[in-house]
């Protein structure tokens, strides 16, 4: 595709006999699956971007017995709904990838560890499942999966985080290194993808790497699932190949007025109108989990930083000083500028301050709670202060 | 041994080599370059919570916190970048407005880790704005032993980790989350009513004055202004090794003679010792295990359980109501030797001297925080009043001989006084893990034997040192008649110090993988020179020095035997009668109570 156009692909949702790609993978060595994940390109879909193979390879290296395969379903991002129509309406996919990486690696346990609020899903899911172990079990392959269940914090969706809340404990990020893939659940090694991503495995190993590397661009291969959102008359999901530039993007989904789209959630970036033309959505360029967030110029982004700072201020795990201080900090400190208690300059300093967040905050939360703060003050200064 | 895998790097250009594993902070230490640390801590796992310590690695996106990130081969560190030095300003600073400055009227002032960081990384006008009045700010002040000043508390985790591995006691945890993210207990009740043990190791590593003792120093200058009031003070056996390093002196520096000198001049009107009612303790304990030996070995009685445990530390008393109250029948019902002090100090002290108890206040000096819950228990009471009034940590001594502007160096040396002053090497153990174990040791084997304990210098080696658990077994031979009972047995004996290794010998003992006769538990690390009353900050190093400094009180002591102790010989002839005698069991001996388990 030309690198910057919008193109519509059906590869996720699209039904495929999962017999037949469940009994390829069983039938190729872990080795071989990994050499074809690597050879795709294929990065984590969840929001940071890690390439999907190189973990599975790191993975394979353990010597351990034990080793977990988890899928990350805990959802939480603003404006991210993309997982709960896969695992809605393609769960088998979801298992089947599982099963795959667990043959990648030599594990046998799987655990999906669902947010909360989607346990309105568990029934059906329970249901697809039992048919997928029963099947798993008539090709001869050994691979078993269980469910764990949130409990409403945005931060177990950091994957340490996930682990410590599916061994009972409270849901905290711990010190890495240890990677996962070295000591993850229960210091076991342990692969942890996103939903998307495990779908995407499948994909890959039904087509081949060198049909899905067509899809995308050099540095982001393949499709994604947006989740589309805010002034749009179409929002929904949608499956577009990566690399189109924003502009584009707006022209599809766009109302005509939109002054600024937030890519990627509350931890992503807000793209203002005049970068439209030179964003790319992809990993060379802004990267996103899905959540594409329009607004148009009724909207006042003082409200919209407001919304996503109270947000962390919340969702925060609050054991590291720069981040569960620091949101607290940005938020009432633009509050404060916002009423002239403070100096506009001030904002400045808060700036500063959520530069020092980035690189001093324990995970990835902390880390990225600047870039929509930064994004969005750089470009919208004045409707911050007035 | 296998040898580490020593791993290459270089911090602010100078090359280290260390043992794989090691983390950055430490291969810095070894160059002698100094990282800031706030939420770590010697003896606590790695955190990495504060960020205070982080550093830059030389093509890495986010600084490492050096306390958690381990080295790896290559690494080019600085510690001190502008990008560093910027994060540590806005972590400081950050801390600085969550936290209530109220630096003058804090307890914690001139000790306080993070207003040492505060003078290091952010003199002049604050950046952020003041948080403290967002939060609920909240003193719990219902323990007898501990406040808990939540809006002081920086988070860092640190008693949370000391409660939790260090005890196992997990009274506070953290709670909420976000800028609602606390150190809390179990539903947010009050600390006196939940599973707390008053142990104080939580205080000992609180940075800032988030948790304290609470400080009685008013309400004995009061007794002692008081001129109706004759105030008698005891100080235990962990205090004279610890107190100097609040007053200046290296950790391990005994100051015994100068800190009685100092206690008559702060006006107390006898300066007795709790070395002496330790002794008794060893009298009344030791007779209550030979009793029980021969109750359940020779009369097969079944009401008579073994092993029996020390009952001296009062953090242990209240770990086992809350958490093995099924045990607690095999608790020694011996007080500790402060409360047998306080007993005698308004019965016995008090007819030989002709003072109406009533007028006396009985104040002691403990190395404990949990001592003040103790002294407050309703049981202790059996002289009729309370009978110990006020207890002061070591912390708190120091602070009034500051308080009265005594120059405890150049104070000369002098002698308790006499009654209940006197007391021997083995009472000076008490202050050391394995010390009550090696006192009761060297008595009850010469009353069974008559001879003194089989070995060099009386130094009961097996039962000393920091190990967590340590077991011994001495066999016991050539016995006099009336214990020839015991002729050939061995006895076995465990030590356990810390909550998590007590916690270690009562699961052994509990599923019967263990049988000991005789165990001595200490609630704090190292026994009460560790205790959670003793100078701020705590380490291994620095309780090994106050250990050392215990048994070198012991060797220079003329009498090292506690029923050698003349005073001791002496209130049994004129008070007491004999060991476990019905005056002893009325005054010196109590009951423990079951307690709820969160």
């Amino acid at each position: 595709m030309e690198t910057n156009k919008i193109s519509k692909v059906d590869l996720i949702f699209e039904h495929i006999d999962p017999r037949e790609v469940l009994t390829k993978a069983c039938g190729m060595s872990g080795e071989e699956i990994i050499e074809e994940i690597l050879a795709s390109g294929l990065k984590g879909r969840g929001g940071a971007g890690f390439p999907t193979g190189m973990k599975w390879k790191f993975c394979s290296q353990e010597k351990e017995e034990t080793k977990y395969i988890i899928c990350n379903a805990d959802e939480g991002e603003p404006g991210t709904f993309k997982d709960r129509e896969i695992l809605d309406r393609v769960a088998y996919k979801v298992f089947i990838g599982m099963a795959i990486a667990g043959r990648a690696i030599g594990a046998k346990k799987g655990i999906i560890y669902l947010r909360g609020e989607y346990k309105f899903l568990l029934p059906q899911l329970r249901m697809e499942l039992d048919g997928f172990h029963k099947m798993i079990e008539e090709i001869g392959c050994e691979f078993e999966i269980d469910f764990r269940l949130g409990s409403g914090a945005y931060i177990c969706g950091e994957e340490s985080a996930l682990f410590e809340s599916i061994e009972g404990k409270r849901g905290e990020p711990r010190n890495k290194p240890p990677y996962p893939t070295a000591s993850g659940l229960f210091g076991k090694p342990t692969v942890i993808n996103n939903v998307e991503t495990l779908v995407n495995s499948v994909i890959i190993i039904k087509y081949g790497s060198e049909s899905y590397k067509k899809m995308g661009t050099q540095f982001s291969t393949g499709a994604k699932v947006f989740s589309v959102s805010g002034d749009t008359a179409i929002p929904g999901i949608y499956e577009l190949e990566l690399g189109m530039s924003l502009l584009e993007f707006v022209k599809e989904f766009g109302d005509g007025d939109t002054k600024a789209v937030q890519v990627g959630g509350a931890a992503g970036f807000c793209v203002p109108r005049k970068l439209f033309a030179s964003t790319v959505i992809g990993f060379e360029g802004v990267p996103t989990g899905g959540s594409m967030k329009l607004f148009n110029s009724s909207r006042s982004m003082y409200n919209v930083l407001h919304n996503y700072l109270e947000f962390f201020n919340e969702e925060s795990c609050g054991q590291c000083t720069p981040c569960r201080v620091g949101c607290q900090q940005l938020l009432r400190g633009v509050e404060s500028v916002k009423k002239g208690e403070s100096k506009s300059t001030y904002l400045n300093e808060l700036v500063k301050l959520s530069d020092s967040m980035k690189i001093a905050s324990k995970c990835g939360l902390g880390q990225s709670v600047g870039n929509a703060f930064n994004s969005i003050v750089e470009n919208f200064r004045e409707e911050i202060i007035y | 041994m296998k040898k580490n895998k020593m791993v290459n790097l270089k911090i602010n250009n100078q090359p280290v080599s260390v043992p794989e594993g090691t983390m950055i902070l430490e291969a810095a230490q070894k160059l002698n370059i100094n990282i800031p640390t706030l939420c770590n801590h010697d003896d606590l796992c790695v955190a990495g919570n504060c960020r205070v310590c982080v550093v830059e690695q030389k093509d890495a996106r986010v600084l490492a916190a050096a306390c958690a990130q381990p080295v790896a081969e290559g690494m080019d560190i600085h510690t001190n970048s502008l990008k560093v030095r910027n994060a540590r300003k806005h972590v400081v600073e950050l801390l600085l407005s969550e936290h209530r400055a109220d630096c003058t009227k804090c307890y914690r002032n001139q000790n306080c880790e993070l207003q040492e960081l505060a003078n290091e990384f952010s003199f002049g006008d604050h950046i952020f704005l003041d948080l403290v009045g967002e939060h609920e700010q909240l003193i719990d002040r219902t323990s007898a032993s501990i406040i808990k000043d939540d809006s002081k508390c920086i988070r860092c985790q640190r008693c949370v980790r000391t409660c939790s591995a260090l005890q196992r006691v997990s009274a506070i945890a953290v709670s909420g989350k976000g800028s609602e993210m606390k150190i809390s207990t179990f539903l947010d009740r009050p600390i006196s009513h939940v599973v707390c043990t008053n142990c104080g190791q939580c205080v000992n590593r609180c940075p800032t004055g988030a948790l304290t003792e609470k400080n009685y120093i008013d309400y004995v200058w009061d007794a002692i202004y008081d001129p109706k009031k004759h105030v008698v003070v005891q100080t235990a056996p962990a205090v004279r090794v610890g107190l100097g390093e609040d007053l200046g002196y290296d950790p391990g520096e005994r100051v015994t003679g100068k800190m009685v000198t100092a206690l008559r001049q702060l006006g107390f009107d006898s300066v007795l010792d709790t070395d002496f009612s330790a002794d008794l303790t060893i009298m009344e304990e030791g007779t209550e295990l030979l009793t029980r030996l021969k109750k359940a070995l020779v009369d097969g009685d079944k009401e008579t359980v073994l092993p029996m445990y020390t009952s001296c530390s009062p953090g242990w008393i209240k770990f086992i109501e809350h958490k093995y109250p099924e045990m607690l029948k095999n608790l020694s019902t011996c007080k500790s030797p402060q409360q047998m002090f306080g007993a005698l100090a308004k019965t016995y002290y008090a007819d030989k001297r002709e003072i109406n108890p009533e007028d006396i206040v009985s104040v002691s000096i403990m190395p404990c925080t949990a001592k003040k819950f103790e002294a407050n228990r309703p049981e202790m009471r059996d002289s009729g009043y309370k009978d110990v009034d006020y207890v002061l940590t070591t912390r708190e001594f120091a602070v009034m001989i500051k308080q009265a502007g005594l120059d405890f160096r150049t104070l000369e040396p002098s002698r308790y006084d006499s009654l209940m002053g006197d007391s021997t090497g083995a009472a000076a153990i008490f202050g050391a893990t394995g010390g009550v174990m090696e006192a009761a040791i060297r008595t009850a084997y010469e009353i069974v034997t008559g001879k003194p304990v089989p070995f060099e210098n009386l130094n009961i080696t097996p039962v000393r040192g920091m190990e967590g658990v340590k077991e011994a077994s001495l066999k016991i031979e050539g016995c006099v008649d009336e214990w020839s009972f015991l002729e050939g047995a061995e006895l076995n004996v465990a030590i356990a110090h810390g909550l998590t290794n007590a916690d270690k010998v009562m699961n052994a003992i509990s599923k019967g993988e263990a049988n000991y006769h005789f165990v001595e538990i200490m609630a704090c690390p190292g026994g009460c020179i560790g205790g959670g009353g003793q100078p701020i900050p705590t380490n291994m190093a620095i309780r090994q020095k106050r250990i050392d400094a215990i048994y070198a009180e012991d060797m220079a002591l003329p009498v090292r035997k506690s029923h050698e102790n003349p005073e001791i010989v002496q209130i049994y002839n004129d008070f007491l009668e004999k060991p476990n005698s019905h005056k002893a069991h009325e005054l010196l001996h109590t009951h423990y109570v079951e307690r709820v388990r969160y």
